[in-house]
């Protein structure tokens, strides 16, 4: 389901909704102790303040070490107060993992993304398996919740990513490399032995699964992937190889902070180029100059992706991801800016350890 | 500005244009290279029980026709280049060759010829492999030799190989699996995809099937895929490739050479005599291989040596690629000669060792000239085997001097791909033929990078991909 404004009644909606939003965050009824006190601090006034979305720029780039330095409990909203919290991990390799506070913004999100599909994509009523991170992480209960919303129930073959992480810093390649066949050999099973039509999956994990076994005759219909770098090459890969050209397919960029970013539906034109569209107006995803945060980049060009998040449960103003993408115009499905092919940020200088999973 | 040349990924017969892709732009000529991704390769790699049924259709004795048929079409036929109708003729190989790489085009010929001779000489190269075992064995199984039935397994259904870019000749060690009936899957070095490109052209318009090789430009994580979902590998590269590789007994790693020419003490007195033989194992090929020496061990005259050697190193100056004199090649990435000469400067701030070129040469160690960066030959005296200069290899004519006693040597050089060692010492040479850190050994003046096809160079491919199983009982069946 595309969304019915246009690009200019967009940008009211979001500058709206942020006014919604710097008032709840704000106020000492319903805020959260931790923007409270900064604000306190802040040497300026944002409810008075920020009037539009723009106005967002007033605030500094959220440095999420806070997310592991403070205890959660001192983002819960006071209008959330009387109500237990998931609490959802991101990072956690070595050290203290950042830790985010939540309640409902999975499922509206998840629900947003289930009906941007539609009924026949992810085929309703059917069962889905999900392999990947679990554990600590949103993602775990946004698929079984988007499985269940969808009327079907979710199978999970688990991975965590933080010990192949640190089996590959080890050097330790061999070990990596058997732990992946140990999660593909769980996820290939389930396959043979349970109706599964829908998948999500890393696409590295996607490629593995595939390598076992053909999943069109597997009788998988849509795999939702996200996770990884996917090049346009890896795309045109996936789709006409590992999904045969015959299963649907949605990449999706995402994680803890942000939540979901559909791909707008791929055209010729496109080239298997990616674009993804943030969760607009909970969430923005603008690309900016790498050097000079505060300007946003050309059409075109790549930058470093910039994340604001701004939901009842959660507030990140203007948080600069490890990622860098080419900032896309708005388009039939999205009227507001995309960001395409991403990757990680700088990574054409630097070595990131990516795709393992 | 003519049409851009693409060089597609070769997936076991089917030509692929993938959507990531190398650029290169060569004297106004547009080439890209396709890249593979790495699943892309797992995934072909299904197709090797194809490319074997095809090997296997043929007799052995056919492919080796076909590789030296081969041979010609590689040094002097108009071969497919790229996509589409266009061919490459043997002087647009060269020509890009030497951009790419650096090499001048003297170099790039010479290199042809290596290794058309060493397709040209399969049978020899085959029977220096085999022992002078009978084609038959690879299409039957077994033979009979010396009333005995002789059977030998292969131990994979493909060789994957990891290519360098440092010198064309490097592919002539692969080129024998194809006639052992054995695939071959071939990552190719960044700045040279054309020669095993032409190669596997050549070999498949003299009748090798096209099922049986896969190319694939890529990254490091497809160089994996590829050796780890082979059952043979070869990969080249520094050390820390070998180290990362090393743990893995399917793969036989070769990283630098650090190959050595010894003076015995029956010829140290007669060093100047073969000066030649020194030189020529420190610079050929424009010191690239890992058969050049990057050491020469003396058990006096040390000094004296050091600096004749020096003089004549300095005399080999930078040229232009096109220049038939040309030696040096300069670097297709200047970083990495920059990088090479901080580390060597500062490696001779250990106190111990001098670089000996610097009276002789003209102009600083690296220099720009025609249009390229070189590094121009360098000469380093060591007073102390340990010294961090003492066997240290770079791509470039670099070689260091140390005077050892004769009866330190072996315990000195370490693993050495080739030595030369000239002496007609004969308990020494006992010594030398017994020594466990020497891959291929010279007795004499002969330079390190001596070719003899009957000799195995870097580890027997033959032993690398068969295995001789006891085989006994009633062999009719078999034929």
């Amino acid at each position: 389901m595309s969304s019915t404004l246009t690009v200019p009644q967009a940008q009211a909606a979001l500058d709206a909704w942020t006014r919604e939003m710097i008032a709840w965050h704000f106020s000492p009824a319903t805020g959260c102790d931790y923007w409270l006190s900064w604000a306190q601090q802040a040497g300026w006034n944002p409810l008075k303040e920020v009037t539009c979305f723009a106005d967002l720029m007033r605030f500094d780039h959220f440095d999420d070490e806070v997310l592991r330095k403070e205890q959660p409990e001192r983002f819960v909203p006071k209008a959330y107060a009387n109500r237990p919290y998931n609490i959802f991990e991101t990072g956690g390799t070595t050290g203290m993992p950042k830790q985010r506070v939540g309640w409902d913004d999975y499922k509206v999100d998840y629900e947003e993304f289930s009906d941007h599909y539609g009924p026949d994509f992810f085929p309703k009523g059917t069962n889905w398996l999900m392999v990947g991170p679990t554990g600590p992480r949103r993602l775990r209960l946004a698929i079984e919740h988007l499985a269940n919303y969808r009327g079907g129930s979710c199978y999970f073959v688990d991975l965590d990513p933080r010990w192949v992480k640190r089996l590959i810093a080890m050097g330790e390649g061999a070990m990596a490399r058997k732990y992946q066949e140990h999660v593909i050999d769980q996820a290939a099973t389930i396959i043979r032995h349970r109706n599964i039509q829908c998948i999500f999956t890393t696409p590295r994990l996607l490629e593995n699964l595939a390598e076992r076994m053909s999943l069109v005759q597997a009788g998988i219909k849509a795999v939702f992937a996200g996770g990884t770098t996917m090049t346009p090459q890896y795309v045109r890969f996936v789709v006409e190889e590992v999904l045969e050209g015959k299963i649907n397919f949605a990449p999706t960029y995402g994680n803890t902070l942000m939540g979901l970013a559909i791909s707008r539906k791929l055209k010729p034109e496109d080239k298997y180029s990616l674009t993804y569209y943030a969760p607009q107006p909970r969430a923005t995803l603008r690309i900016v100059h790498p050097d000079r945060p505060n300007e946003l980049m050309p059409y075109g060009e790549y930058g470093r992706v910039e994340l604001t998040t701004m939901t009842r449960e959660f507030f990140v103003p203007r948080f600069l991801e490890r990622d860098e993408a080419i900032r896309r115009p708005p388009c039939d499905e999205f009227p507001w800016d995309g960001v395409g092919d991403v990757r990680p940020f700088q990574s054409l200088t630097k070595t990131i350890i990516e795709g393992v999973y | 500005m003519s049409e851009t040349l693409h060089l597609p990924v070769l997936r076991f017969g089917r030509p692929y244009e993938s959507l990531d892709r190398l650029r290169f732009n060569v004297d106004g000529q547009a080439i890209e290279v396709s890249l593979a991704n790495s699943g892309l390769i797992r995934r072909d790699l299904k197709l090797i029980p194809e490319a074997v049924r095809r090997l296997q259709a043929i007799p052995s004795a056919k492919l080796a026709d076909a590789m030296e048929k081969a041979a010609d079409l590689f040094l002097t036929g108009n071969l497919p280049w790229g996509l589409g109708d266009r061919l490459q003729s043997p002087d647009d190989y060269v020509a890009v060759l030497s951009q790419l790489t650096g090499m001048p085009l003297s170099l790039g010929r010479l290199n042809m010829g290596k290794v058309h001779a060493a397709m040209a000489n399969i049978r020899a190269v085959m029977g220096g492999l085999t022992r002078g075992m009978s084609f038959d064995l690879f299409d039957k199984g077994f033979i009979r030799q010396d009333g005995l039935d002789v059977n030998f397994f292969p131990q994979t259904d493909s060789l994957g190989v990891l290519l360098p870019s440092n010198s064309p000749g490097v592919n002539s060690l692969w080129l024998p699996a194809l006639v052992m009936k054995i695939p071959v899957v071939l990552k190719p070095g960044r700045e040279d995809p054309i020669t095993p490109y032409r190669l596997v052209q050549a070999m498949i318009a003299a009748g090798f099937p096209a099922e049986a090789f896969g190319f694939y430009p890529t990254s490091h994580d497809g160089g994996d895929a590829l050796l780890f979902g082979t059952g043979r590998a070869i990969a080249f590269g520094s050390d820390a490739t070998v180290r990362k590789y090393a743990p893995y007994r399917h793969i036989q790693v070769h990283g630098s050479g650090r190959s050595k020419v010894l003076f015995g003490d029956d010829f140290a007195d007669d060093w100047r005599k073969h000066l030649g033989v020194v030189v020529q194992s420190i610079a050929s090929n424009g010191g690239r291989s890992c058969i050049n020496a990057s050491a020469v061990l003396i058990s006096r005259h040390g000094a004296e040596l050091a600096d004749a050697l020096a003089k004549e190193l300095a005399a080999i100056v930078p040229r232009a690629r096109t220049d038939p004199q040309a030696v040096l090649c300069g670097f297709a990435n200047p970083a990495v000669a920059r990088g090479i000469n901080e580390r060597i400067d500062e490696l001779l701030q250990t106190p111990g060792a001098e670089d000996v070129t610097a009276r002789y040469r003209q102009g600083p160690r690296m220099i720009e000239a025609h249009g390229q960066t070189f590094l121009q030959p360098t000469l380093i005296a060591c007073s102390d085997p340990t010294h961090p200069l003492a066997n240290t290899e770079y791509m470039f004519p670099f070689a260091s001097v140390l005077q050892v006693p004769q009866a330190e040597m072996i315990g000195t050089i370490g693993e050495s791909l080739v030595v030369s060692a000239i002496t007609h010492d004969r308990d020494w040479t006992i010594d030398l033929m017994t020594s466990t850190n020497i891959e291929r050994l010279n007795i004499g003046p002969y330079p390190t990078n001596r070719v003899q096809w009957e000799q195995p160079h870097e580890g027997n491919l033959f032993e690398f991909l068969y295995r001789r199983r006891a085989l006994q009982g009633d062999l009719v069946a078999a034929g």
